[in-house]
């Protein structure tokens, strides 16, 4: 009896284990709400596979120590560029709308917002 | 037409041996000739032809003209060309035709250059084999059962069979460099900094930059030499003065210290690309340069790291893409359902995976974990270029693992597509420059490229160890069936 509880402890453990690693189909919808996309249940289950796989090469990066090491966000050493605060010519109300699927007197034209 | 160096056909057209309108119909014919099989133009501007007769009309009158007056070129459909489509490929910009113009169109454009039309690209600039394009999937000029790389492969495959003079492509992580590699063909991903991005639909900020892509180096020197500018409107470009690369072209190389990265001539990589790259490198050593084997021990680490930081970036970058102000908008009842349908429907499915992945490395929970760590990883990566380039000039290696793999081939599994990347991301990673040129053929007679790589703004002396091995292979540039 003792035994079985131990063995069940066990699996359990590895369980969470192999999930705390990976994502689940759960955490693939969560990002996908995060990213404003859809999925059906196919696409959904495909993109799981998909991530896992991806993440499990990915986690090769922890062969490595990085304790001591500072992150690089930028390759090349860049400064932040200023100007003098001075309206300069920027597109036009015309250009700037040109492109928009949908739009009125001059502006961008969306669905309801509210309910 | 086909053949001459951009320097010789602007004497050409200088001397009247042949008109704008020729050189432009020579190509629009080639392009309504074979492109139905190649694939690689997204858009043609049939007003080209027009354009180039009124740079004939001027040159008749005795107009001062810029150098390359009334000589035809394309872009890779993520460049602004200003009033032309720009797709990058995908379902959600179709339609989007920019109000603005870029820079390095701008740029070619005071050059004298005419826009032949939008070139065929994985979908965002998001793949290896240019199978990720919504509409247009390039095929190899060499052999049209199989992929011209991705993911400028619309810009290398039309350079390849001659549908333009030369192309621009972009590079992230080898976007340039491999499809070039598979088509025979010469691209250079300029240092970080070097061309502005103003006008470069942007994938990943901190890797993208653009690049020229032709069928010989001193083409590829002439159109840097034009691109190449600091460019207020992007504010990553770097004020390093303008150059001209050409100047750099003497063949001679002797006392040049060459690097041989033995980890980038791994398991992966084919024994007849080894072999080939192998000749090169006899080839250098004849030409008096001193080969050094080093070592670069975090490059099996590049490809892990560059698919957490490219993809976080791209997640946050495509996060414009909403169906409001341009592109593809899918009807909907409300604000929200319209966002996740017109999303869910404009992206393919290679883009969706890298937005999922980059906004799971960046969410709550899992941000130090993966980005953070890929950052520092990035040290590392970068590292090993600095402490290489203490000990040599520049780099060699292969480009791509194999010669060009047949369409479909590796779709279904989009890590060992990722996989096939693995000899170009660390450059981008690291920031420097990197140049690949054909090399040989392989056992299947396809193309094998060669790589260069260089420090940070040394674009020149890779130019010129590119021109002495050109000098001396002697390669063929174009499948004879297309000449």
């Amino acid at each position: 009896m003792r035994k079985k509880v131990i063995i069940s402890f066990l699996i359990k453990t590895i369980e969470v284990c192999k999930v705390s690693q990976t994502v689940s189909k759960k955490d693939v919808l969560h990002i996908a709400t995060l990213a404003r996309l859809k999925f059906d249940d196919e696409q959904a289950e495909r993109f799981t596979n998909d991530l896992n796989n991806i993440l499990g090469y990915i986690d090769k990066l922890n062969e490595l120590n990085t304790d001591n090491i500072e992150p690089t966000s930028h390759a090349l050493d860049i400064y932040t560029v200023t100007r003098p605060d001075k309206a300069e010519a920027s597109l036009s109300n015309e250009d700037a709308i040109r492109n928009a699927p949908q739009s009125e007197n001059g502006m961008f034209r969306v669905p309801k917002v509210i309910e | 037409m086909l053949g001459k160096t951009l320097k010789e056909l602007s004497e050409a057209l200088n001397k009247k041996e042949f008109s704008s309108a020729e050189l432009t119909q020579f190509y629009l014919d080639r392009i309504r000739k074979y492109d139905d099989d190649i694939c690689a133009f997204n858009y043609i501007n049939e007003n080209v032809i027009n354009q180039a007769k009124a740079v004939d009309e001027k040159r008749a009158k005795g107009d001062t003209l810029p150098v390359y007056a009334g000589i035809p070129m394309a872009l890779k459909d993520l460049i602004i060309q200003k009033d032309m489509p720009a797709t990058c490929s995908s379902k959600i910009l179709e339609g989007f035709v920019p109000p603005f113009q870029g820079t390095a169109a701008q740029l070619l454009e005071d050059a004298g250059f005419l826009c032949l039309g939008k070139l065929s690209m994985d979908e965002f600039a998001m793949g290896s084999s240019n199978e990720t394009a919504y509409r247009k999937k390039t095929r190899n000029p060499w052999d049209t059962s199989r992929v011209p790389g991705g993911s400028s492969g619309g810009s290398a495959a039309s350079v390849a069979a001659g549908l333009t003079t030369f192309a621009l492509g972009s590079d992230t992580g080898g976007s340039i460099r491999q499809p070039a590699s598979l088509c025979g063909i010469t691209g250079l991903k300029p240092t970080y900094g070097r061309v502005s991005r103003f006008g470069l639909i942007a994938f990943a900020s901190s890797l993208d930059q653009i690049g020229p892509m032709t069928s010989n180096i001193s083409d590829n020197a002439a159109i840097l030499s034009v691109i190449g500018k600091y460019d207020k409107k992007d504010s990553t470009s770097l004020n390093v003065a303008q150059e001209d690369y050409t100047k750099y072209l003497t063949g001679d190389v002797k006392g040049m210290k060459i690097g041989v990265p033995k980890e980038y001539f791994a398991e992966g990589i084919a024994s007849d690309v080894r072999e080939c790259v192998n000749n090169a490198i006899k080839a250098y050593e004849g030409m008096g340069c001193e080969i050094v084997e080093i070592s670069m021990p975090h490059t099996e680490y590049a490809v892990a790291t560059y698919y957490i930081i490219a993809t976080a970036e791209a997640s946050s970058n495509l996060g414009r893409y909403d169906g409001i102000r341009f592109g593809f908008r899918a009807e909907a009842d409300n604000l929200k359902e319209m966002f996740y349908e017109s999303r869910s429907q404009g992206f393919g499915d290679e883009v969706k995976r890298r937005i999922m992945l980059g906004t799971y490395v960046l969410s709550a929970g899992y941000y130090d974990a993966y980005y953070i760590k890929a950052q520092k990883v990035r040290t590392l990566i970068k590292q090993d270029f600095v402490n290489a380039f203490e000990k040599v000039d520049a780099i060699i290696c292969p480009t791509s693992p194999t010669t060009a793999f047949k369409a479909g081939e590796k779709m279904s599994d989009p890590l060992q597509m990722y996989l096939s990347d693995i000899n170009t991301i660390s450059l981008n990673l690291y920031g420097g420059c990197g140049l690949s040129m054909p090399c040989g053929f392989g056992a299947d007679g396809m193309p094998v490229g060669v790589q260069l790589l260089g420090k940070y703004f040394d674009e020149g002396r890779l130019y010129n160890l590119a021109y002495a091995f050109e000098q001396q292979a002697k390669l063929p540039v174009m499948p004879e069936k297309l000449k």
